[in-house]
């Protein structure tokens, strides 16, 4: 699969899907589309058809009010239609801000209370260790969500039970809610932290495709210990209206704001060679 | 200020508190954007602390600032304030006997797009269940800032719960506010208790109502514990009881007030609320035609009684 082409493919149907609604969590959803492209296009082992098979790979994303592109994605791999990608938080919908596992197909966990979604992640790995699978569960944590105690004893779990079938992607984007992460509470090294926790950690361009996979891949030939891939993005990544705001983390775009986020999706379109925007 | 959004009045009253008392702190927890408390940090200074998201450690540092004399007043949404903390609440300022005020904010069906992780209906159940734990679900302006200044000044452990943004106006700033209960309007048929954004739907249902000769009293029970026993006690002499909360039925006004009636003045009671649900996305009027929170409900409970 191009991932390239990929990747903007889930920016694109991220973008149309949070407009349709009017607003969302644009910036946190836009810093993990190049992590979402290799992952679900090339790394992971995940497909509608294998959506209950117990051997597949687990996805959680513990930061979850990125559901917007994680929604583009799965519809991108056929786990449901395009019309209910633009169900997104209508009432009654089978597709809320933050994913469900009761109600989203291909969601393997529930999360949008932060801090959780790891713990779980943790706990399906050690599950698939005891039952002697070799499957990987990937989870992405937020920089900001890493505030969270329970992160850290998530971490330590991991660490713990040596579950090197488990990779943390963290996307250090910089930003959490009211603002920088380290005017709210400085986080140091993410990379010394997590190697200080017992984990095989490195940092990455986290927006550059090619770089993802080549540490998905690594980190799928070491054994031993956790993987912790700090990946360095951008908040709002690949649409400069939303990367240059400064408080991109919930947008709701005035008029000249509807505008400009049409515009990415227009500009997107023609890229993919889709032409009009509906 | 009955103009004003719920978070504004929280602002501004944190703010005017804090000018004329050193030791009050606020404390955030990564949402001060959404509750408009960002713009504090300016003038508050080092006594307005953003600790990130880290509600556990946010109640736990309020404890810690209490011990060296400040009055924290503790800010997040309501499932974080309450649910998300609630062995930090316990211990350290409800068994440790500390005084702090904490607000959860975006009540209920109000958390809205934020679905089910987000949604609180049982914050209410959980800080009643603290020995000594105060208890508020506010409904208006005036009403919130009345019970922040009463929390600043009463020693012990406060819980006010309301949404963010604009309430309906009901008071002004000649309420007295000191009996936990407001009757907003007289009946002499039932009584339908209620709190937060049912407070107006039972408003409206009592319009309904006496348009079909049933004349209803509608109380505020802002102060959900301690609920005001005489109030409850009085209603339930005079009828039927209906009561009605944006919160599951278990543990909060409904079963507030249906301790008091069971064992001092049995009567008939029908629970507006909540029932064996979680939360989910939706628009608040959608929401609350889903958990059956509307005032068409609270007329059918008032008939369902009557008869
Ligand atoms: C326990 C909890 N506290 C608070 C929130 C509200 N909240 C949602 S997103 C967010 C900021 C997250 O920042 P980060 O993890 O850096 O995410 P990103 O920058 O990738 O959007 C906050 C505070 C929440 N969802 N859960
Ligand atoms: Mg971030």
């Amino acid at each position: 699969m191009d991932l390239q082409h990929f990747a903007k493919q889930i920016r694109y149907y991220t973008l149309k899907e949070l407009n349709h609604l009017g607003f969302g969590h644009y910036g946190g959803s836009l810093s993990l589309v190049e992590t979402l492209a290799v992952l679900y296009g090339a790394e992971m082992n995940a497909s509608p058809a294998k959506r209950t098979d117990p051997d597949r790979d687990y996805f959680v994303l513990s930061k979850g009010h990125a559901g917007p592109a994680l929604y583009a994605t799965l519809f991108l791999k056929g786990y449901f239609d395009e019309d209910f990608l633009y169900s997104l938080n209508q009432n009654g919908t089978n597709l809320p801000s933050h994913p469900d596992c009761n109600k989203t197909p291909g969601v393997d966990m529930t999360t949008g209370s932060l801090g959780q979604g790891i713990s779980a992640a943790t706990g399906i790995a050690k599950g698939n260790k005891i039952l002697g699978k070799s499957n990987y569960t990937f989870a992405v944590v937020g920089d900001g969500e890493l505030n969270e105690g329970q992160c850290w004893e998530a971490f330590q779990f991991a660490a713990h039970h040596q579950l090197d079938h488990l990779v943390v992607l963290i996307d250090d984007n910089k930003k959490q809610l009211d603002g920088y992460t380290s005017e709210i509470s400085e986080p140091f090294d993410f990379v010394e932290k997590m190697t200080a926790f017992g984990f095989n950690s490195w940092r990455i361009p986290g927006n550059d495709i090619e770089a993802i996979q080549a540490a998905i891949q690594k980190a799928k030939s070491l054994s031993g210990k956790p993987v912790a891939i700090v990946l360095d993005t951008i908040k709002g990544y690949g649409v400069p209206y939303v990367a240059e705001m400064k408080d991109n983390h919930h947008i709701r775009p005035n008029a000249q704001g509807v505008q400009a986020l049409k515009d990415a999706v227009t500009t997107l379109g023609h890229e993919l060679g889709l032409g009009g925007n509906e | 200020m009955k103009e004003m959004e719920m978070r504004q009045v929280y602002a501004q009253t944190i703010l005017e508190l804090s000018r004329k008392d050193q030791r009050v702190v606020a404390l955030e927890a990564d949402l001060s954007s959404s509750m408009s408390t960002n713009q504090l940090k300016e003038e508050m200074k080092d006594r307005y602390i953003n600790v990130g998201i880290m509600e556990a450690e946010q109640v736990g540092a309020a404890a810690g600032l209490a011990v060296t004399g400040f009055i924290p007043f503790i800010h997040t949404f309501a499932p974080f304030a309450s649910r998300r903390v609630f062995d930090q609440v316990f211990i350290s300022l409800g068994y440790a006997q500390k005084h702090a005020i904490i607000v959860g904010s975006d009540a209920g069906v109000t958390a809205e797009m934020n679905g089910g992780t987000h949604m609180p209906f049982e914050d209410v159940a959980l800080m009643r269940a603290i020995p000594k734990n105060h208890v508020y679900d506010v409904s208006d302006p005036y009403e919130f800032k009345a019970v922040l200044e009463h929390c600043y000044q009463a020693p012990g452990l406060h819980y006010i719960r309301t949404i963010r943004k604009q309430a309906t106006s009901l008071y002004d700033a000649q309420t007295n506010f000191s009996e936990g209960v407001i009757t907003v309007r007289e009946g002499t048929d039932t009584t339908i208790f209620a709190t937060g954004i049912m407070v107006a739907e039972a408003l409206a249902a009592a319009e309904i109502l006496e348009e079909q000769g049933i004349s209803v009293k509608v109380i505020d029970a802002f102060r959900v514990k301690p609920l005001n026993a005489a109030a409850v006690v009085q209603a339930a002499k005079m009828g039927p009881i209906v009561t009605a909360e944006n919160h599951n039925v278990i543990g909060g006004l409904g079963s507030a007030v249906a301790e008091i009636t069971a064992e001092q003045y049995p009567t008939k009671l029908a629970r507006i609320g909540v029932k064996e649900q979680f939360g989910q996305v939706g628009k608040a009027d959608y929401l609350m035609e889903v958990y059956q929170l509307t005032c068409q409900d609270i007329v059918d409970a008032v008939k369902r009684v009557l008869n």
